[in-house]
C-alpha cells in the first residue's frame, strides 16, 4: 500500500530550538494516526509541516508519492486541512467561516450551502449558519472549526489537540464526529494529542514523540505496553499507570502502581498491565468521601490549569493524578495550589490499555 | 458679549437651514477635497501597510518608525515644504498645483499618509497570526491568505480611514498655504472659519458647526458599523 503522506528525515529548527529531528513517518489512506506526546514534543510542528504551512529545515515531504516543493505545494495544501488547538475563526458568521474554503475551491453557491448544512449537522450545530462565530462558546467554536474542515472533504484531516481546551460535553461530541467520519467516509486523519483515551479509541496507529523524535511507532496497544516510567513520567501522559495486576476475592483486579498505591479495576487481568483513568472520571472533594467508589486517595494540588469553563488540577497523591472539574466547583471549594483534596473513582472507570 | 455669541449662533443656524449657497459650496468643496485626499492616501498606504504588517524584513522597524514619527508633523511645516515644492521656482512648479484644489488634495494626502500607514499596519499586526495559517490550511494561496488577513483587520482599516479623513478636513496649515483660500475656488471650511472671523462671524460659526457635524457623524457611523461587525 502506498502512503498518502510520507515524511523522510524531517528536521525543523526555530533559531536555536530544535523542534523536530530525524522524523520518518508514513500515513496511509483511511487510517487514523495519532501523534502522542507531551507539550513541546514536536507534535504541532509535524502537523504544520504536513499541512504545508511550515517548511522543514531538513528532509522532504511526499504527498501521494510526489515530493512536495514550490511547484506543487499549493496543490498538496488543497488536499489537506487542519484544525488548530485553539479554535481560530474568521470574525464573521458561521456560514462564511465554513464557506471560505469551499469558495476557494470554486464550489457553486447551492453546493456550498448544501455542504455547510451537512457539516453543521455532523457537528450537531444545525441552524447556526447566521450566528457570529466568535460569539459562540469555546466548545462550539471548535465544532465550527471542525465543520469547516469536514466540509472540504480533503484527503487528509490534520487535528492538533482538537479537544484540549473544551468542556467534556463538547469533547464527547467531537470524539464521536471524528470516529463517525472515519468509519463512514474512510477519512484519513492525523491527530496530535496527549489524551491517551483518544489515542486508544480513535487511532489505528500511533507514534510517541519525545523531544522532537519518534521513540515508538505502532498500534496504540503497542505504545501503551511501554514501561510506565517512559509513559507516565517521561512522556507525562496523564493518569497512565503500569504495574502488576492480581485478581481480588471479589473478582476485580488490584493493580500495584508503585509508591505503595493500588488501583482497583472492574475487570480481570493478571500480570503487567497499563491502566488509564480519564481526568473527568475522577471525583474531587475538599472533604473526606463517604462514597462507595473503590479507589480513594488523599493528596495535594500541585498545579492549576484554567481552561475556561473547566479547570484541570494536578494532584500529588503519591502518584500524580490529573483531575478535571468545572470552574464552578473549583470556585465553590475555594481550591488553590497546595490545598488538601480527596480523590475517588469507580473501579469501572479504570481502563486497561 | 454673550448676546452677540447667541445672536451669531442663531444667524449661523439660519444660514445653515436656509441652504446659503456660500455655506453649501464651501462645505461640499471641503468634503470633496478631503475625501479625494483620503482616497488617494488609502490607495498608496494600503500596499505599504500590507507589506509592513505581513512581511518580516530587515528595515521594517526603521520604516515603521519613520511613519510613526511623521504622525505628529506640524501642518504648517508640511504646508511650507509643499509651498516651496509647488511654487513656480520649485521642483514641480511646472504642474501649477499652487493655489489649486489639486495641490490641496495632494498636500492633505501626504499629511494623512503616516496616520493611514501606521493605523493599518497596527490593525494587520493585531490580527491573530494564525489567521494566515488558517487561510492556507483551507486552501488559500499566499496572496489569498494575505487578503484574508486584510479582511480580518477591516475594523482597524475603517478606523484608519475615518481618523485620516477627520485629520484632513480639520487641518488648516496645508490648505491655507497651498490653497490660499481663494473664494469660490480653494476656500474650504477651516480656511474660511479662520479668515472670516473678523469679517463674517456668522459664516465662521455656521461652518464650524458644519465641520463638527461632519466629523461627529462620520465617527458615529463608523462606530456603528464596527459594532455590527463584532
Amino acid at each position: 500500500m502506498k502512503p498518502l503522506i510520507e515524511l523522510q528525515n524531517i528536521g525543523k529548527k526555530f533559531e536555536n530550538l530544535t523542534a523536530v529531528q530525524d522524523v520518518n513517518l508514513k500515513i496511509f489512506e483511511g487510517e487514523v494516526f495519532s501523534l502522542l506526546g507531551p507539550n513541546g514534543s514536536g507534535k504541532t510542528t509535524l502537523l504544520r509541516i504536513m499541512a504545508g504551512i511550515e517548511k522543514p529545515t531538513r528532509g522532504e515531504v511526499r504527498f501521494r508519492g510526489a515530493k512536495v516543493d514550490g511547484n506543487n505545494a499549493h496543490k498538496a495544501r488543497l488536499a489537506t486541512t487542519m484544525v488548530f488547538q485553539k479554535a481560530t475563526l474568521f470574525n464573521t458568521t458561521v456560514y462564511k467561516n465554513i464557506a471560505y474554503g469551499l469558495q476557494l475551491r470554486g464550489y457553486p453557491k447551492n453546493e456550498t450551502e448544501h455542504k455547510i448544512k451537512e457539516a453543521l449537522k455532523t457537528v450537531e450545530l444545525e441552524g447556526y449558519e447566521k450566528r457570529q462565530a466568535k460569539k459562540l462558546s469555546g466548545g462550539e467554536q471548535q465544532r465550527v472549526a471542525l465543520a469547516r474542515a469536514l466540509a472540504l472533504d480533503t484527503d487528509v484531516l490534520l487535528l492538533d489537540e482538537p479537544t484540549a481546551n473544551i468542556d467534556p460535553k463538547n469533547v464527547s461530541i467531537i470524539e464521536n464526529v471524528l470516529s463517525l467520519v472515519n468509519k463512514e467516509k474512510g477519512a484519513t486523519m492525523v491527530i496530535a494529542t496527549h489524551n491517551v483515551f483518544q489515542a486508544e479509541t480513535l487511532a489505528n496507529r500511533a507514534a510517541l514523540l519525545l523531544e522532537g523524535r519518534i521513540v515508538k511507532e505502532g498500534t496504540p496497544q503497542e505504545i501503551f505496553a511501554l514501561p510506565s516510567s517512559i509513559l507516565a513520567n517521561y512522556a507525562r501522559l496523564e493518569n497512565v499507570f503500569r504495574g502488576a495486576s492480581r485478581i481480588s476475592a471479589e473478582g476485580t483486579s488490584i493493580i500495584e502502581i508503585g509508591e505503595g498505591m493500588q488501583v482497583e479495576a472492574a475487570l480481570q487481568r493478571l500480570g503487567d498491565v497499563t491502566v488509564y483513568v480519564r481526568p473527568e472520571d475522577i471525583i474531587l472533594s475538599s472533604q473526606p468521601f463517604q462514597s462507595s467508589a473503590r479507589n480513594r486517595f488523599e493528596g495535594r494540588i500541585t498545579e492549576v490549569l484554567d481552561m475556561g469553563s473547566v479547570v484541570r488540577l494536578k494532584v500529588d497523591a503519591g502518584k500524580a493524578f490529573m483531575v478535571q472539574i468545572t470552574m464552578r466547583s473549583f470556585n465553590e471549594m475555594q481550591l488553590n495550589v497546595s490545598s488538601r483534596v480527596f480523590l475517588a473513582f469507580k473501579a469501572s472507570a479504570v481502563q486497561v490499555l | 458679549m454673550a448676546n452677540e455669541i447667541i445672536d451669531g449662533v442663531i444667524r449661523a443656524l439660519q444660514l445653515i437651514f436656509s441652504g446659503d449657497p456660500t455655506v453649501v459650496e464651501i462645505s461640499v468643496r471641503s468634503i470633496l477635497i478631503s475625501g479625494s485626499a483620503t482616497m488617494i492616501a488609502f490607495l498608496w498606504s494600503l500596499p505599504v501597510a500590507a507589506v509592513l504588517g505581513l512581511r518580516r524584513f530587515r528595515v521594517r522597524f526603521l520604516a515603521k518608525g519613520f511613519f510613526n514619527a511623521m504622525l505628529g508633523i506640524p501642518t504648517v511645516t508640511l504646508g511650507l515644504v509643499l509651498y516651496l515644492f509647488f511654487s513656480k521656482a520649485g521642483p514641480v512648479g511646472f504642474l501649477r498645483l499652487l493655489y489649486h484644489p489639486a495641490g490641496m488634495i495632494i498636500g492633505q494626502a501626504v499629511l494623512i499618509t503616516p496616520i493611514m500607514v501606521s493605523f493599518i499596519t497596527n490593525a494587520i499586526e493585531s490580527v491573530d497570526q494564525e489567521i494566515k495559517d488558517l487561510a492556507k490550511t483551507l486552501g488559500a494561496s499566499e496572496v489569498e491568505a494575505s487578503i484574508a488577513v486584510l479582511k480580518e483587520s477591516l475594523n482597524g482599516v475603517l478606523l484608519a480611514v475615518t481618523a485620516s479623513f477627520n485629520r484632513a478636513i480639520a487641518e488648516l496649515g496645508v490648505v491655507l498655504m497651498v490653497g490660499g483660500n481663494i473664494a469660490g475656488f480653494t476656500s474650504v471650511l477651516t480656511t474660511t472659519i479662520a479668515l472670516e472671523i473678523n469679517r463674517d462671524i456668522e459664516l465662521s460659526i455656521a461652518l464650524a458647526i458644519i465641520l463638527l457635524l461632519i466629523v461627529s457623524a462620520l465617527t458615529i457611523s463608523i462606530n456603528l458599523v464596527q459594532r455590527r461587525r463584532t
